[in-house]
Formats: structure tokens, C-alpha cells, sequence
């Protein structure tokens, strides 16, 4: 990679691609008919082998790198790991970011019009799975003529829907990159989640899903559900440095005012979420993260699950993430390994918990990128 | 970190690997002993690395490597998973030094280990002249040495038969990587050994 001359994509344009053919869902639901957002960086060669699918998290959308006309600021999510020159180098791959189903930034979700009722989805938007949404990627694929990706990555649920890419089409990835992941979530995690979700659940605007038609958002839910999950993204060490016991201006009241920086913070931090954000997709997303267990079928044993995978992985942990410790990245490689199936781990320092999968960290990137660098087109 | 792309114990190394076996390399550095097993004898390698630059270096080169720390033992290997597992020249910079030679033999069926000869003729020489040795296989001072142990193949094998660990082979190399015969314990520079049970 020269570092040197590494930039961004610049300016972006979002496209949209709609589905007629019914989508059977996991759960046995159909969606007749759907909508999925998209961008692509780069350039599709003629072979059609440089393809790159970037999977989003719980909070993330397709608008993975560069910016839009007239918003300098409106950055993608992954920006500092998508250019000419960077990670994912945009000068050799043709990278794809996607609005998952049921998302919010303008993917078939529950805030859409129900055209069967003429309503919004709302309560009535069935719960999505990864493996929902691996085969509506697969059909933007098809869209876009990729028969098989050079490579799936993402990080956190976006690193759970890499690996079920391998699982679900294995002769349609090369190589899957999983950051910051797991094969499943804990029973703590899933407890994280259960609170944020009943942050929403109990707040009086949800109104059991349908608050659109009650012209309210249940704000106050989904800012303490973000609260919740913001710090658990963080660690102890960053946190401490960040804010300590700093106090406010004016602190010492005795009251239940913000006190602390740190308050501060996480209230604003929920307040913007809650403004860009909808309940009902974090609902779903957070379900999502739960519900996933690819070894569940095979009597819980991963190296089972993980045998019909044909990628080569790269998975990423960071030791500062206690919310997808590195242990549980440790699991899928030594099932990798134990199948003989072609692995490399690496893990990284990086002090930010489980958002350094975000963040600019130069061994993380150097790894991403040695490793991509490799792949032949 | 030794980048070194050629050690006299590869070739050894790579003359006991079979066609489509599974090795497991500690502490692989930039990985060039497994990418030769692949390249030269179809080997399926994995290896294990602890510091950034060797396991960024490895991935560069397409190699299977599991950024771990040895001390911390090989947890999560299961039990029989490879044919050989690989220790070159790594041996004495481990602090538990017994349990990681019993994961070898849990995780693989033979280990493979090498390491540098504290009793070779150079080593006493500089000794006896009241300084500690500084060699070919022995390239540090004392004061910037990565190794915590220092012993010598008879230490070794009285350690082997201590944990009923069986030797099925030893050869030893002297400074140019030449095989010795005779005297190996005061001839010998290097010591390369297939371990059992």
C-alpha cells in the first residue's frame, strides 16, 4: 500500500435497485417485493473477480466512503479503510456497500408504506436474519452481474454476515474478512441487547411498533438504548482517558443534572442517535445479532458448521474489545483450524474497544491491507 | 525479530515433511520456513507469531498465521490436529518451557524442535575466556538476548527423559550448518530433534 498518495473516493451518488421476485425469510415470512440501497467505489473490471462487499453493523447503512454533493461533512462510515490507496484500494477493487433489509437509510424497512395495507410496515415488518440478509446481497450481486465476490468483509454483525457469505454461497466468496466479530453472541451481549430493546419496548411513543401513525418516536427508548450500547463499544482505559471524573462547568449542584463529562457525552451521543435513527430497525438489528448461530444446526459444534465454507479468512480482534473479545474470534479460528480450512488472525492493540474496528489504526489497516493485497484478481 | 530467509534447520526441517501433511510453526516470524514447506513439499502449514511485523510480513506472504503468545500455551488446538509442530530456534526463549513442549505433543504427533547448543566448542571457549558466547546460533549480547535458557543437549535429553518424551532422531549442525557426527554435545551448534511420545 503507499500511504502516501492514500485519499478518498470523494464524491459519491447512492443508487437503489428494486426487487419483484417474493424474499421467504428465515422466519417464514415473504416480502413480495423490496428495495435495497447501494454504493460502489471503484471500478468493476471485466473479469468481474475485483468485487468487494462491505457488510455494515448495527448502526451502519451504505454509505460506506466518500461524501455526497454539497455535504463535505457527510462522510461514509468506513471512509479512512476505502480509497485509491488505502486498505480497500478503489484503484484495483470495486467495492459495494449496502442498506441492509429492514435498515433505515433507505432500504426496505419498517418506517416504509405496507403496500398491501397502504400503512407503514411498522410492528408488521418481520424480524430479519443474517442469513436474510446474505441472500438479498446475493441478489444485488446477481444486479450488478458479480458472480463471486473477491472478498466479504465487515466487522461486528457486519463480520457475522462475512462469515455467513461463506456458509451460504461458498462458491460466490473468495475470501471473507471478519472484524471484530463472533460465531455467536454471548449470553451477556444478548442481555445487553434485551435492555436496549426494552428501553424501546417500554418507552409510551412506541406504541407496540406503530408510532408512525401516532405521528411519535419512542426518543427516549432508542436514545437509552444507544447510551447503553455506546458504552459498551468504549473500553474502561479509553474512557478514563477521555473523560475521568472530569466535571462540568458549574458542577457540585447536588442535583441529577449533568455532573460529569462523561454524562455529557453519552447524552449527547443518545440524543443524535435517536434523531437519525429508527426504533424499529434497532429492534431488528440487535435481533438479528442474537438470533445468529451457525453452529446451532450441527448440535453447537462450529467446526461442523464452518466444513462446507470454500473462502480463505483473515479475522481481526481487538484486545481493548470486551464486547466481541478477541477470544470470541479465537473460536472461529481454531475451528478453521481444525477443519484445515485457510485462516489468518491477527489482533490488534488499538485502545478502543470494540470501535476500533472504526478507527485508523495503523496495524489493523497494514494487516487489511497485506491481506487484500495478496488476493489475485 | 530474525527475518532470516534461510537457517541450516529448514532444510532438516523440510526433508521430515510429507506431501499434504499439516505443520504447525511456533513463533513463524515472517512465515519462511511454512512457505517453503508448501512451495517445496505441499505441506498445509499454520504458524503461530507474536509480534506485528512478523505476522503482518506472513500474511503478506499468503500464510495461515495465528497471532498468539506461546507462554499463553496452545488452548484451543485440538488434541492430534497436526503431524508435525514445528519450535526453530524458539525453544529458549520460552519461560514454560515443559508445558509447551507437552502441547506440542498434544496438538501434533511428532514436534520438531531446534535450538542453539550452550556446550558447542565456541560457546566454552568464550566462556573459559570469561565471556558469554556470542555466535552464529547465539547472535545476542547478554544484555539484549532474547533467550531465558541456556542449555545443551545432553540438558535436553536428561529434560526428554524426565517427561517420557521419546527422540526419534537428532541431528546436530555447526556453525556453517555442516552435520556433525562425532562429539555432537562439543562439536555441534545447532541441534535439531523429532520428539514422540
Amino acid at each position: 500500500m503507499n500511504v502516501g498518495r492514500a485519499m478518498s473516493i470523494g464524491c459519491v451518488v447512492p443508487q437503489r435497485v428494486h426487487f419483484t421476485a417474493p424474499l421467504v425469510l428465515k422466519s417464514g415470512a415473504v416480502l413480495p417485493a423490496f428495495d435495497l440501497r447501494y454504493e460502489t467505489y471503484g471500478t468493476l473490471n471485466a473479469a468481474k473477480s475485483n468485487a468487494i462487499l462491505v457488510c455494515h453493523a448495527l448502526s451502519g447503512h451504505h454509505h460506506v466512503a466518500g461524501y455526497y454533493a454539497g455535504q463535505p461533512d457527510n462522510i461514509g462510515w468506513w471512509d479512512n479503510i476505502i480509497g485509491p490507496g488505502r486498505p480497500l484500494d478503489t484503484e484495483r477493487f470495486f467495492i459495494v456497500g449496502v442498506n441492509n433489509l429492514g435498515g433505515c437509510h433507505g432500504s426496505t424497512g419498517p418506517a416504509d408504506i405496507n403496500p398491501a395495507t397502504g400503512q407503514h410496515w411498522g410492528a408488521d415488518f418481520p424480524v430479519v436474519t443474517v442469513e436474510d440478509w446474505v441472500e438479498t446481497q446475493a441478489r444485488l450481486a446477481d444486479h450488478l452481474g458479480i458472480e463471486a465476490w473477491a472478498a466479504v468483509i465487515g466487522g461486528s454483525l457486519g463480520g457475522m454476515q462475512a462469515l455467513q457469505w461463506t456458509l451460504s454461497f461458498p462458491d460466490r466468496v473468495r475470501h471473507s474478512l471478519v472484524i471484530a466479530s463472533a460465531a455467536k453472541l454471548s449470553a451477556e451481549n444478548i442481555a445487553f441487547n434485551e435492555i436496549a430493546r426494552q428501553a424501546i419496548l417500554s418507552d409510551p411513543d412506541f406504541h407496540g411498533g406503530n408510532y408512525y401513525v401516532h405521528g411519535t418516536r419512542p426518543l427516549n427508548g432508542l436514545r437509552l438504548a444507544r447510551m447503553l450500547g455506546h458504552i459498551t463499544y468504549l473500553s474502561d482505559d479509553q474512557m478514563a482517558e477521555k473523560f475521568g471524573r472530569r466535571q462540568r462547568p458549574g458542577a457540585g449542584s447536588y442535583s441529577f443534572d449533568v455532573e460529569f463529562e462523561i454524562e455529557s457525552y453519552l447524552r449527547y451521543q443518545g440524543d443524535k442517535f435517536a434523531g437519525l435513527f429508527d426504533a424499529n430497525t434497532y429492534l431488528r438489528m440487535t435481533r438479528a445479532l442474537d438470533y445468529f448461530d451457525p453452529a446451532l444446526a450441527y448440535d453447537g459444534q462450529l467446526t461442523a458448521a464452518l466444513a462446507s465454507a470454500r473462502a480463505s479468512f483473515l479475522v481481526v480482534a481487538f484486545s481493548t474489545d470486551w464486547r466481541f473479545s478477541p477470544f470470541r474470534s479465537r473460536e472461529i479460528v481454531h475451528a478453521l483450524v481444525h477443519n484445515g480450512q485457510p485462516v489468518a488472525y491477527a489482533e490488534s492493540s488499538c485502545p478502543h474497544g470494540h470501535d476500533s474496528f472504526l478507527m485508523d489504526d495503523a496495524y489493523y489497516h497494514a494487516v487489511v491491507a497485506s491481506y487484500l493485497q495478496r488476493i489475485i484478481l | 525479530m530474525l527475518f532470516t530467509t534461510e537457517r541450516a534447520d529448514f532444510d532438516l526441517i523440510a526433508s521430515w515433511v510429507k506431501p499434504d501433511e499439516r505443520v504447525l510453526d511456533l513463533g513463524c516470524g515472517d512465515g519462511s520456513l511454512l512457505k517453503r514447506l508448501i512451495a517445496e513439499r505441499g505441506a498445509h502449514g499454520y504458524g503461530i507469531e507474536r509480534e506485528e511485523a512478523g505476522v503482518q510480513a506472513a500474511i503478506a506472504k499468503g500464510i495461515n498465521v495465528i497471532q498468539g503468545d506461546l507462554e499463553q500455551g496452545l488452548s484451543g488446538f485440538d488434541d492430534g490436529t497436526f503431524n508435525h509442530v514445528v519450535l526453530s530456534r524458539t525453544l529458549q526463549t520460552v519461560r514454560h518451557t515443559e508445558r509447551l513442549l507437552s502441547e506440542m505433543l498434544r496438538v501434533g504427533r511428532e514436534a520438531v524442535v531446534s535450538f542453539p547448543n550452550f556446550a558447542y566448542w565456541k560457546n566454552r571457549m568464550a566462556v573459559m575466556r570469561g565471556r558469554m558466547p556470542v555466535s552464529e546460533d547465539l547472535p545476542y549480547e547478554w544484555f539484549d538476548t532474547p533467550n531465558l535458557r541456556f542449555f545443551t543437549l545432553l540438558d535436553f535429553e536428561s529434560l526428554c527423559k524426565k517427561m517420557q518424551l521419546v527422540i526419534r532422531e537428532r541431528q546436530v549442525l555447526d556453525e556453517q550448518g555442516k552435520l556433525i557426527t562425532e562429539e555432537p554435545n562439543f562439536l555441534g551448534s545447532l541441534a535439531v530433534y523429532r520428539l514422540g511420545r
